[in-house]
């Protein structure tokens, strides 16, 4: 090719390059003021702030009716830098936690009725490897929350998250004190976790967009504080007894009541697992969460 | 440290023991012979004031000598293996009514399914259990061998045993316990970052102990279940 024509293409290109961007540019403004109704990514819309006057509460209890199931002794012999943290206390699988016709480790948080967005709190949430169990069993974070994953015993773990809308991860811990950060970008309830040296090991991750979540305790109570006031529905979660829902209305500086009853013949039900969950947002958002058919739990 | 192999506790133990060591002292024999006579050329034909190389152009009858010795004994080392290979691995060698065990393969453990009464794999009086291997002395055990996730190997060292598990195979495998005792299964097949400990306790038990054993077991399981 002669020099003039080289010079020409080249002058051609930049153009069309300049033009591109331009035509971005635009293209680029045109969604984001296109996006305003609904959830941008971004976060260009501050977090609702809550009024401390007006903030309500939901406080409950999960129950449980019936014969709670025996949980079996976990089999540590393979492994006696752990078997050796349970002097008396013998280690117990944690399927079900029940005492006194209470129900532990059931996720609870707000399925719908919260508008706005939370930008992730800065302060990650912990899950620890102790005594070759995860600490906690069940844990709630919000999405782009940090994660921190710590390794309390002297032998190896490997992290394996099995998540279906988030990205996952399979990372190894092989010393006491390694510490480990990951994210998950969007809502998903429930992610299981597993540790496949270690087979016994499992606990379940609930990621969701705002900070309205909680666990209920060995009594089996919980509570979600701060809230706005407002018309909410409430799920629970529970690895063997599955979901169930209710609607709640609070008021200004109002306590709710909420009480979740799982009994023993619930032990068939699907159980929802790794399913992408979206925050409804009130009348502009014409989509419901996406739920398919429950999956049945994680492999034990 | 120990040079001896390790303690054979199966029936084929010892006609996989015997084929390894009549291969060892045929390749010590010859390791021995054709280093001395390098080391023997390289005294013999040293450079010296006055000595010319010169070219051979090779001696036929050595070269027919050296050819035919190693043939003969490979063929025959390969009739020998051939034999002991098929007594153990060809299908009518699998003996029957042998107690089948099902093992599947994972990282980073061994989920060992024993049968119920009727000794057959696949009813609902099957239980698992994790990393814990027993059966009972004196008696063929088939391991019907599979894997969950990656290529891994079934590996105890005393029975003489080891068997690559493939994902989407079943293989079955046999052996019979000679003496009673703990073993184990030592994964022989780099499979992952845990590959290193993943083993799982052999226990073979006498007859009564292996009665009791299983019992428990099987009760203890399907009490869990319910």
């Amino acid at each position: 090719m002669t020099r003039k024509a080289w010079t020409k293409g080249l002058a051609a290109s930049w153009i069309v390059a300049l033009a591109a961007c331009g035509g971005g540019g635009n293209g680029g403004a045109g969604e984001d003021t296109g996006g305003e109704a609904g959830a941008a990514a971004g976060g260009d819309a501050a977090a609702p702030a809550v009024d401390p006057a007006t903030a309500a509460t939901i406080r409950g209890v999960v129950t449980y009716e019936g014969v709670s199931p025996t949980m079996t002794e976990i089999d540590m012999s393979e492994e006696p830098v752990c078997a050796e943290k349970y002097p008396t206390d013998r280690p117990m699988t944690e399927q079900v936690v029940s005492a006194d016709g209470r129900l532990a480790n059931a996720f609870v948080y707000v399925k719908e009725g919260l508008a706005g967005e939370w930008p992730a709190p800065a302060e990650p949430a912990a899950l620890d490897q102790v005594g070759c169990r995860y600490d906690p069993h069940i844990l709630g974070l919000q999405a782009g929350q940090t994660l921190l994953i710590t390794n309390s015993d002297a032998v190896l773990h490997n992290i394996n998250t099995q998540p279906t809308a988030n990205r996952g991860f399979n990372i190894s811990q092989p010393q006491a004190g390694m510490v480990s950060h990951r994210e998950f970008s969007r809502a998903e309830v429930m992610i299981p976790v597993k540790c496949d040296v270690h087979g016994w090991m499992h606990a379940f991750l609930g990621i969701v967009d705002h900070p309205y979540h909680a666990v209920s305790l060995a009594d089996g109570t919980f509570e979600i504080a701060s809230l706005p006031p407002g018309t909410y529905t409430i799920e629970a979660w529970h690895e063997v007894y599955g979901t169930m829902s209710q609607e709640v209305i609070v008021g200004d500086s109002e306590t709710a009541e909420v009480a979740f009853a799982y009994s023993a013949d619930m032990a068939s039900a699907d159980v929802p697992m790794a399913e992408p969950l979206v925050l409804t947002h009130g009348p502009d958002d014409g989509h419901e969460a996406a739920h398919g058919a429950g999956n049945a739990g994680a492999d034990r | 440290m120990d040079w001896s192999l390790p303690l054979n506790a199966s029936t084929q133990g010892e006609a996989i023991d015997n084929l390894f060591w009549l291969i060892f002292w045929i390749t010590v024999t010859a390791f021995v012979v054709v280093e001395a006579g390098v080391l023997w050329f390289l005294w013999k034909y040293r450079g010296r004031k006055g000595r010319q190389a010169r070219y051979t152009h090779g001696n036929a009858t050595a070269e027919v000598i050296w050819t035919t010795i190693p043939a003969v004994v490979m063929v025959f080392l390969g009739i020998y293996s051939g034999r002991v290979w098929a007594s153990i691995r060809s299908s009518d060698s699998y003996p029957d009514d042998a107690l089948t065990i099902g093992v599947m393969a994972k990282q980073f453990e061994w989920i060992v399914t024993y049968p119920g009464e009727d000794r057959m794999l696949g009813n609902a009086d099957d239980f698992t259990i994790r990393n814990r291997f027993e059966i009972p002395v004196n008696e063929p055990v088939v391991v019907m061998l599979e894997s969950e996730d990656a290529i891994h190997s079934f590996f105890i060292p005393e029975m003489r045993v080891k068997q690559d598990a493939v994902p989407g195979m079943t293989i079955p495998i046999w052996f019979e316990a000679i003496r009673t005792g703990e073993f184990q299964i030592a994964c022989a097949e780099l499979c992952g970052l845990g590959h290193y400990r993943m083993r799982a306790r052999v226990v073979v038990h006498d007859p009564t102990s292996y009665e009791a054993w299983y019992d428990e077991r099987s009760a203890e399981a399907f009490a869990a279940e319910e």
